[in-house]
């Protein structure tokens, strides 16, 4: 047994080529611990930048600068009563958010983190994400017909119209972002997510700046598509408030209802992992050809440790821009360690940032290697998440008959043209 | 005995814990293709579809099929299954709840199922040395590729299938507008 | 245990064959009775990536993969029909579905 566990360790193969179900398991429980953690950091995120945005504070009460306020939430909801509509048919109400979910995680599986940091790279690695995000259209459908309720049931309808919509325009952008990939010497692409990210370092282009702007119109039909994808602003129409009473979500109440808010967040985060996979180099940290001497490696690798100490920089003006009243006190105190543990985070990858430059296969160069895929990564997903919330905040809703239209007359058209267009060039230019 | 399957273990192909996940997925697949054909309400039975459309992908990725695995989860799970449930939540009467599972012939249908059960049982029994393995499998790697090549063709030529992939393309043009005129109101 | 061969395979589609027939014949709903056609169409999916596997070439998935194509071609036309009929006589009980009759 500990065979099994120590047999992966210095393996530069993911757990699923390896075989090893056990780190394969732990890679899991370590992606659903992070996911769940990030959707929590989301929620706040999106609450307190909406409120910025809106020239109001957002949630300030329940910890210095309402930083507990997800787990306020988490408790009001795990707390509440559990209501079921009397004609609601009982198990497939259940099992709703279930499917939901389940489709939302399982895409988990193929995003690759680094170049082994995967829990299992498939061949058709692109195919799965695609068909398992397709799946999370019948969680809302039978979500809103379990209700057994008007406004559930054409929110749900709604709802999934749009994304089965969507879903075609986002695998014809995916499609021209695989075919980049064959964009070689020996002429094969590939399906597989790590070797995505692979053709793009070999090749020594992100694909957005590839052919440009065909790259660029590509993830802007992606990312125009993701956003459709997970009923998000401004394709929100099956689930605003004013509209329709919250959607197909309407008649769940409590846990179910944030296992349907995980799921949204979840998925997410998903897709703009794909999106970063796809066409903005994955795990690379920007210009790894160009800039490739051990200086330049050791200032990038300095990137983590600074972020984290820029974030207990802010934290600690926060403590020090505390009402110096009596009342705030628990809150000064709660902020300032807050902000001594994100300034002994970035101490501790500054250290290893500074003792895995000189050798190659130390552990500090191979933890120091890893957290550095890892935060590029996190980076670029976040600016998706941040561009969520930015939208959300600017753009009114659209009408639900000029989102179908945009979905199926002006997208469609303009990612077959794309993908058209980049097969002719990638022709010519061989 | 089986020179495919040791060709696969010798090759380092050999899948984890095959048998279990065979037999598993296999009971999976069979049970809720029972519960299809058995379930009264309709919704429950397009559930008990969707769960036998994933492990029959599954069984296929056990048969180093991993595109028509793919191609399974996309088109099937994802789309006809979502198409089925709309026309369930269309045509979804409350009488088609209360009224009885099976039609007037069932014991003609059910007579003339246990024939052909019969007739492929007699089948596998006597003809067992039929199915050995009879080629090297194909390396799953390349499995994308090689389909890829045989559909689109490759180097200047066209590859076998690729006059059955243009026409299958017209027949999904010739059902998209047949579906699209047989629902309108007025045509 | 014994390994698993192309028969055992064939054992599967085999019997999902022969729910999907029973659940042909004996159905009243015709929703349900395009469900199982599906189920039908998926044995033999089964079967065909099963002696593709057998035969070590890859002839038996490409045709498996039109067989997908045309279930899905079949689905959008038996459920357009269903839909038509439906909006006439209001109805999805196979038993009575007979204008044709004389």
């Amino acid at each position: 047994m500990p065979n099994f566990i120590m047999s992966y360790l210095g393996s530069t193969v993911t757990p699923g080529e390896a075989g090893n179900q056990f780190w394969a398991l732990i890679y899991v429980l370590i992606i659903f611990a992070g996911v769940s953690v990030a959707v929590i950091a989301m929620n706040w995120i999106e609450r307190k930048a909406l409120a910025h945005f809106q020239v109001r504070l957002g949630p300030m009460r329940v910890g210095p600068h309402g930083l507990l306020q997800p787990i306020a939430d988490a408790v009001k909801l795990m707390l509440k009563e559990d209501i079921i509509p009397a004609e609601a048919d009982q198990f497939v109400f259940w099992v709703a958010p279930l499917i939901g979910l389940l489709a939302a995680f399982t895409v988990y599986t193929v995003i690759p983190f680094g170049p082994s940091q995967a829990v299992s790279d498939m061949n058709i690695g692109i195919l799965f994400m695609l068909g398992v995000s397709s799946l999370g259209v019948l969680g809302v459908v039978v979500a809103g017909w379990a209700s057994n309720s008007h406004y559930p049931l054409i929110g749900a309808l709604r709802s999934s119209a749009q994304m089965v919509s969507y879903e075609v325009a986002m695998g014809l952008a995916v499609v021209s972002a695989i075919l980049m990939t064959s964009m070689n010497a020996s002429g094969t692409g590939t399906l597989s997510m790590i070797g995505i990210v692979q053709a793009q370092q070999q090749q020594g282009v992100w694909f957005i700046f590839k052919f440009f702007p065909l790259g660029l119109l590509a993830l802007v039909i992606f990312a125009i598509a993701m956003i459709a994808e997970t009923n998000r602003a401004p394709f929100d129409l099956a689930e605003a408030e004013s509209e329709l009473t919250a959607g197909y979500h309407t008649e769940y109440s409590g846990l179910r209802w944030s296992l349907f808010m995980l799921s949204e967040y979840a998925a997410m985060i998903a897709v703009s992992s794909i999106a970063v996979t796809l066409w903005l180099g994955g795990w690379m940290r920007p210009f790894p050809n160009l800039l490739h001497a051990p200086a330049w490696d050791f200032i990038f690798s300095l990137f983590p440790g600074l972020t984290f100490l820029g974030l207990a920089a802010i934290a600690f003006i926060g403590t020090a821009r505390m009402p110096s009243h009596s009342f705030f006190k628990i809150q000064c105190i709660g902020l300032a360690v807050f902000a001594a543990l994100l300034g002994f985070i970035a101490l501790l990858l500054l250290v290893a940032a500074v003792a895995g430059r000189s050798a190659d296969t130390s552990l500090a160069a191979r933890f120091n290697e890893g957290i550095g895929y890892v935060y590029w990564f996190v980076l670029k997903v976040a600016v998706f998440m941040y561009l969520f919330i930015w939208y959300r905040a600017t753009w009114p809703r659209y009408r639900f008959d000029q989102l179908m239209k945009i979905g199926w007359k002006v997208m469609l058209p303009i990612s077959l043209g794309v993908l058209v267009l980049t097969a002719i060039v990638g022709v010519i230019a061989s | 005995m089986n020179p495919g399957l040791n060709a696969a273990l010798n090759s380092g192909m050999a899948p984890v814990a095959t048998p279990w996940f065979f037999y598993a997925l296999a009971g999976m697949a069979v049970v809720s293709a029972l519960l299809v054909i058995t379930l009264r309400n309709a919704v429950h039975a397009a559930l008990a579809l969707i769960v036998t459309l994933l492990s029959v992908a599954s069984l296929y990725l056990m048969l180093y099929a991993p595109f028509v695995t793919g191609v399974q989860i996309v088109v099937y799970a994802g789309g006809i299954m979502v198409l089925f449930l709309f026309v369930i939540m269309l045509v979804n009467i409350e009488r088609s709840s209360k009224e009885h599972r099976f039609n007037r012939i069932w014991p003609a249908g059910l007579a003339a199922a246990c024939a052909l059960l019969a007739l492929f049982v007699s089948a596998f029994v006597k003809g067992k040395a039929l199915f050995a393995d009879r080629g090297m499998p194909l390396p799953e790697s390349s499995n994308t590729q090689q389909i890829a090549t045989m559909l689109y063709g490759e180097a200047g030529r066209m590859g076998q299938y690729t006059f059955a992939f243009e026409i299958a393309s017209l027949l999904l043009l010739v059902a998209i507008l047949g579906a699209v005129i047989m629902t309108k109101k007025k045509i | 245990m014994v390994p698993i061969t192309t028969l055992h395979y064939l054992v599967v589609a085999a019997a999902l064959f022969v729910l999907g027939v029973i659940g042909v014949l004996i159905r009243r709903n015709v929703v349900i009775v395009l469900m199982s056609i599906e189920l039908i169409l998926n044995a033999v999916n089964l079967n065909l990536v099963a002696f593709s596997r057998m035969w070590g070439n890859l002839h038996g998935q490409v045709f498996a993969i039109f067989i997908i194509v045309d279930a899905a071609a079949e689905a959008a036309v038996g459920l357009g029909i269903l839909i038509a009929f439906f909006r006439n006589k209001e109805t999805v009980n196979v038993d009575e579905i007979d204008l044709l009759k004389w």
